[in-house]
């Protein structure tokens, strides 16, 4: 007997071994010995408590028709129609609601030396492209993405259903293709922002100092603060998130089946409502919550004295080189 | 008011797809689609019974609660009509149902999805076509139902494994059945569907 025989007579020997210790599902009889038919089937009740859906094999082509039953597809119904529908108007109102209070309370963060007249370039042409290609792709997304969601409560009986149909067809198109610059502007803002979004030793002290809402105290920031490189790290992630997830939604069936479709729905809800807030904030302090905040994304240029009071270690490197660059020629200020 | 129904009666069923066949005559479904197919349990070993699936036309129809643009609606006699003018293919009535029913025709780029394309048990469409109308026929299929007929795949199912109907009489003759011959596996879908059994 070769090696090779062997080896086969073994494998084969164990497969034997393998098919007699499995009990064999064996035809069950009756009491008068003829087979029982009610005894031999499976019924779908246990079928269901085996695996959350019943499979079998089809003659047609479409392999994805060989899923019997999915009752999850009610568990989904309830999560879009009821725990969708009351989590997501409560997070976005909720929001809404604290930065109104916020604004009350608080009010407009003031620049506390008041402007200078100065001004230094805080965000370049490019960088400023990115965040608004970002911005913009996120609001035609976030709200073409909400029609899906609330479109039939709030728009739907305002417009009558052949043009809230037209809109929301035209939305859910607008909402597929702008997914790609909504990435592109991603990217770029993780590549150019990466490296000044490092936490580092001065954000604990900026914590320390209340963040810049205490009025007498001093909170020390280089280029980006803690919150903003919190928005950096949660937005990177979110985005990522509901790129992921909108891209398998985008190509159903390519790698996907249905419970992971709804899963990936699931997920890209609940993390763009949760994005819709984040950015709800981050639009408030950039504009509203903030004297001097707004131009650095507009025009690129902000106040010395609001460079002073928000990202003081930042403004005293930038100044450094900035003199380094221009040495002797230019007498120092 | 009638409630109508599918049932099939898996003891019957001989997978022999002639229901597959007149649902795809009788409504000129596209290419591609099916609304009406044979899944087989269990193939090859003890205990093996095929199923004949469609839309079961739920009660709460879960395609209908998720569509946002509410295309989707039972009649009163409990058939899940859609309007296709109505619809965008978002394909969230996919994820939603238990049957895996709702089809979309391929369009444009990615995985856009057309108009829905599901059973109608052979009613027609919940469109503004004219009931029986060579449009209504275009995009929905046949309308029997107008008739006064049942679901052609019912109808010719050769041994009336799958019937349909008015809910009681059905589950009538479905209890009676099981009580003959002394052994059933059950509505199938039943419980997902409408939420009850037959009890026998």
């Amino acid at each position: 007997m070769t090696r090779f025989e062997g080896i086969r007579l073994f494998i084969v020997s164990v497969a034997l071994l393998i098919i007699a210790a499995v009990p064999a599902q064996a035809q069950k009889l009756g009491p008068d010995g003829a087979p029982n038919p009610t005894a031999s089937v499976t019924d779908q009740g246990t079928l269901l408590r085996q695996a959350p859906r019943i499979e079998g094999r089809i003659d047609i082509p479409d392999l994805k028709a060989s899923v019997l039953e999915q009752p999850a597809g009610r568990t989904w119904d309830y999560f879009h129609e009821v725990l969708l529908h009351w989590g997501a108007a409560v997070v976005i109102a909720g929001t809404i609601l604290l930065l109104g209070l916020a604004y009350l309370i608080i009010g407009r963060v003031r620049i506390a030396a008041g402007r200078s007249g100065h001004k230094i370039l805080r965000f370049k042409a490019f960088e400023r492209f990115s965040h608004w290609l970002t911005a913009i792709s996120f609001v035609v997304l976030g709200l073409t993405g909400l029609n899906i969601t609330f479109g039939k409560i709030v728009l739907l009986p305002l417009v009558g259903p052949d043009t809230f149909s037209d809109v929301a067809q035209a939305a859910k198109y607008v909402h597929n293709f702008t997914s790609f610059s909504f990435v592109a502007g991603l990217v770029l803002i993780a590549v150019i922002f990466f490296k000044d979004n490092f936490p580092a030793h001065v954000d604990i002290d900026w914590l320390k100092q209340g963040g810049g809402f205490i009025r007498n105290k001093h909170a020390p920031a280089e280029r980006f603060n803690l919150g903003e490189k919190l928005v950096f790290w949660f937005s990177l992630a979110a985005g990522v998130a509901v790129s992921a997830s909108g891209f398998l939604l985008l190509f159903p069936f390519y790698g996907t089946d249905i419970p992971q479709m709804q899963l990936a729905q699931v997920v890209h809800a609940v993390v763009a409502i949760l994005f819709i807030a984040l950015i709800l904030a981050h639009i408030y302090i950039g504009t509203l919550g903030m004297e001097g905040a707004f131009e650095a994304m507009s025009t690129g240029e902000v106040d010395l004295n609001w460079a002073k009071e928000h990202h003081d270690l930042w403004l005293a490197r930038q100044l450094k080189e900035h003199h380094r660059d221009e040495p002797a020629a230019t007498p120092a200020e | 008011m009638a409630r109508m129904k599918f049932l099939c009666d898996a003891d019957r069923c001989i997978e022999c797809n002639a229901c597959v066949t007149a649902c795809k005559n009788e409504n000129e479904v596209p290419w591609g689609i099916n609304r009406r197919r044979v899944v087989t349990i269990n193939d090859g070993k003890p205990g093996e019974r095929s199923v004949s699936m469609a839309c079961m036309h739920c009660t709460d129809a879960p395609c209908a609660a998720v569509c946002p643009v509410t295309c989707i609606y039972p009649t009163e006699d409990g058939i899940v009509l859609h309007n296709k003018d109505l619809c965008i293919g978002c394909g969230y009535c996919f994820y939603a149902c238990p049957f895996g029913a709702p089809q979309y025709p391929k369009v444009g780029n990615f995985g856009s999805r057309g108009k829905m394309d599901k059973c109608t048990y052979c009613a027609g469409g919940g469109g503004s076509e004219a009931a029986g109308s060579a449009e209504e026929f275009a995009k929905y299929g046949s309308n029997r139902f107008g008739e006064g007929k049942l679901p052609l795949c019912a109808e010719m199912c050769s041994t009336k494994s799958l019937l349909a109907g008015d809910s009681d009489v059905i589950a009538q003759i479905y209890k009676e059945r099981v009580l003959k011959r002394g052994y059933g596996s059950g509505a199938w879908g039943w419980m997902t569907a409408y939420r009850e059994d037959i009890k026998v």
